[in-house]
């Protein structure tokens, strides 16, 4: 929850020191004002005066910060966190000395019910990370907004920029509207096999139905720690369903969902396969085979064990260190600094891993 | 050695007529209702019932309530020398729409289980049945039932159409502490919304497995929503929703509170700390990891010695063998604490 009390600089002085290379996987873009207008056709501009982004209700929970941004994190001319270049690059790309920059620009596009107009944004906002952002700075990779509950829609996206080697995976938000298991997102998996891109999930959104399996909680507070049962249940979807047996080469991202619970969501899958391996009939080996095989997770919110030994105890039952990548989360309120995030007592190897070479591997970024 | 979970289902919705006014009889046998739309335990699951119980359930003779008392006598009381078994019903009331019906068949239940169980054996303890979804009825029937010596406590579906933490909640609560009855949030629950926060699944695989999560956002709701603030005489006991996802839990509602505890200003310590007073875990399903080392690690990140309560789940299949019902990686001490210590100090035996 490190919300920095050092100036910049003062991590640039340690990441010289330590030479500690960074990928950063989680750093959010956000529209400006107008500015989705400007990448919209006149056709859907002129719909979206009319209209907004119509999506599904009941999922309010009114943020902690003004745009759950640190409060240093607006741009000296007033426009909104994370929707200027410049300022990203000067508070934490040069600042920190990224190596990369992932873009994960929430927009609400795949929440959009006018499915149509779910596709007119996200080819705006795919074009607007494009032209605003990676073509400007090398470092900055961008990642591809779907309408992402029409399958055909999202496939006719995939091939628009699936090639285009500035975008490193496709995004979705955790809260979708069925389980992403469900045969309706195959025709996105096989698409994205077929480019070679991961589907990163992110923290996130509303798919219709309550927050939990309990109804709707009342607080901020649950909505932000609660994001982590809707993350597992998307895991076991996705193991469930067989979708690993029918693209064997899918890979999926975690990412701002911690990765605490998974070891234990691990157990408890392979247990209760042991027992109801029957009815999951493309399944044919144990889910935690499947997950250690074709999921990344993100670090950031990084968990805090009670006592600091504990946190190695879990990177041993997770037994996935060579899949955990470092995020921030900029310009969210609960960063993780990259020169603090991680205990001292993740050795030497494995930090060096999860800072940047699981993500470099992953997204195949040049050294 | 006391059990805390063992089920003692209604065989058929006629075992309940002699305890129901007879208009709701008329009306159960002119509308064909069967009893509350649920499906938690489908009969022929493999979880449902261990292949060695299973046959059991099939007889003639499960068909009666009697029979039943007397497959539980002989398979869980008598062969692990169970001193107090805790019977929870899964019967759904709570998902019944009608709430005249709901308070008259949670009334039914629970007369049910003192004429036809407890007064059958002083080794049964029961769990009150309440209509949960109209907390104000659920706190008449707490109070019903206040100062009889065989519920332990209210038995609430894990499966809420609000969580827990909600104010509306209160009154029920209100009346369990009053009653000095424990709570049981125990598997499953029809409440008509989807069992995920991302909608409905597939499989009853998902639903099962998914379960673990329902449990987490009741702790999350109870803890973060103050109940324990309001009600500090409320103790909760997690059944059938596996434990290892205990310490992770802990770590991130207590991270999620450093940085947000605005949000909950009556919440005054870590969350841990209300977790470990408030909340305990029946044993199975252990979920356990195959190395028995981080099992034991897991036990230790959780204060988990003192938390767990010895069940049988009788006659669900969660145990391997109906041989052998521990854990290897838990030492005769542990055994001790769970079987006996833990459920005596929180059920006050």
């Amino acid at each position: 929850m490190a919300i920095p009390t050092v100036a910049p600089a003062g991590a640039l002085h340690m990441s010289a020191r330590t030479k500690t290379r960074i990928i950063d996987s989680d750093v959010h873009a956000y529209l400006n004002k107008g500015t989705l207008a400007r990448f919209l056709s006149p056709f859907w501009r002129r719909f979206y005066a009319d209209h907004g982004q119509h999506s599904y209700d009941g999922g309010h929970y009114p943020r902690a910060m003004p745009q759950a941004s640190r409060h240093d994190a607006w741009p000296p001319d007033g426009s909104p966190p994370g929707s200027s270049l410049a300022f990203t690059q000067e508070q934490l790309i040069d600042a920190y000395d990224l190596d990369y920059a992932i873009l994960t620009p929430l927009t609400g596009a795949g929440e959009i019910l006018n499915l149509d107009f779910g596709l007119a944004a996200s080819q705006a906002i795919n074009d607007w990370q494009l032209e605003d952002w990676t073509s400007k700075d090398s470092r900055v990779k961008g990642s591809l907004i779907v309408p992402y509950e029409s399958g055909e829609l999202t496939v006719a996206e995939i091939q628009r920029w699936g090639h285009h080697p500035d975008f490193v995976q496709v995004l979705l938000i955790a809260r979708t509207r069925e389980p992403l298991g469900q045969r309706k997102y195959w025709p996105m998996y096989e698409a994205a096999v077929e480019y070679d891109l991961p589907i990163a999930v992110h923290f996130g959104g509303n798919g219709g139905s309550p927050l939990t399996g309990a109804g709707w909680p009342s607080f901020y507070i649950e909505d932000h720690a609660g994001m982590a049962q809707s993350f597992q249940a998307q895991v076991t979807s996705l193991v469930s369903q067989g979708v690993f047996e029918l693209f064997p080469d899918l890979k999926f991202v975690l990412i701002e969902g911690g990765f605490g619970w998974m070891a234990p969501l691990m157990w408890r899958l392979d247990a209760t396969y042991k027992k109801l391996h029957r009815e999951l009939t493309r399944v044919k080996e144990l889910p935690s085979h499947y997950i250690r095989k074709h999921f990344w997770i993100s670090t950031q919110p990084i968990e805090e064990p009670l006592e600091d030994h504990q946190f190695m105890e879990m990177m041993g039952h997770l037994d996935m260190a060579d899949r955990l990548l470092f995020a921030t989360d900029y310009p969210h309120w609960d960063f993780d600094a990259p020169d603090r995030a991680l205990p001292t007592s993740v050795p030497t190897e494995i930090r060096k891993g999860i800072m940047a070479e699981n993500a470099r591997q992953l997204y195949r970024l040049p050294a | 050695m006391i059990d805390c979970d063992i089920h003692n289902e209604v065989p058929t919705l006629s075992a309940l007529y002699p305890y129901l006014p007879a208009h709701w009889v008329d009306y159960c046998e002119e509308s064909a209702f069967v009893g509350p739309d649920a499906d938690d335990y489908p009969e022929p699951m493999a979880t449902s019932y261990h292949p060695d119980y299973r046959p059991l359930f099939m007889d003639e003779a499960a068909r009666e309530t009697q029979g039943r008392v007397a497959l539980v006598q002989e398979h869980v009381l008598d062969k692990w020398n169970v001193t107090t078994g805790i019977l929870n019903p899964s019967y759904r009331v709570p998902s019944i729409q009608s709430m005249d019906l709901a308070e008259s068949m949670a009334t039914a239940i629970n007369t049910w289980q003192a004429e036809e169980w407890l007064s059958k054996d002083a080794r049964f303890k029961a769990s009150l049945v309440v209509p949960s979804q109209h907390p104000v009825l659920a706190a008449t029937e707490v109070k019903r039932w206040q100062g009889h010596p065989g519920f332990v406590q209210v038995a609430l579906p894990v499966r809420s159409r609000m969580p827990y933490g909600n104010r509306n909640f209160d009154p029920m609560f209100a009346a369990i502490e009053e009653a000095d009855l424990r709570v049981a949030l125990s598997f499953g629950g029809a409440p008509g919304n989807p069992p995920s926060g991302v909608g409905w699944p597939n499989t009853y695989f998902e639903i099962y497995a998914g379960m673990a999560q329902v449990f987490q956002s009741q702790v999350m709701s109870m803890v973060y929503e103050g109940v324990f603030d309001r009600f500090p005489g409320i103790f909760v006991a997690l059944l059938e929703g596996g434990f290892t996802w205990v310490p992770s839990l802990m770590w991130r509602m207590n991270k999620e509170w450093k940085g947000l505890r605005h949000n909950v200003p009556w919440v005054k310590e870590l969350p841990s700390e209300y977790i470990r007073r408030h909340f305990r875990w029946s044993m199975l399903p252990l979920d356990a990891s195959p190395d028995p080392d981080q099992n034991r690690e897991i036990l230790d990140q959780m204060g988990g010695e003192d938390l767990l309560l010895f069940a049988t789940d009788f006659p669900h299949w969660h145990f391997d063998s109906t041989r052998e019902i521990w854990p290897p990686f838990m030492g005769e001490e542990t055994r001790h604490k769970l079987g006996v210590s833990n459920p005596q100090t929180f059920y006050n035996l």
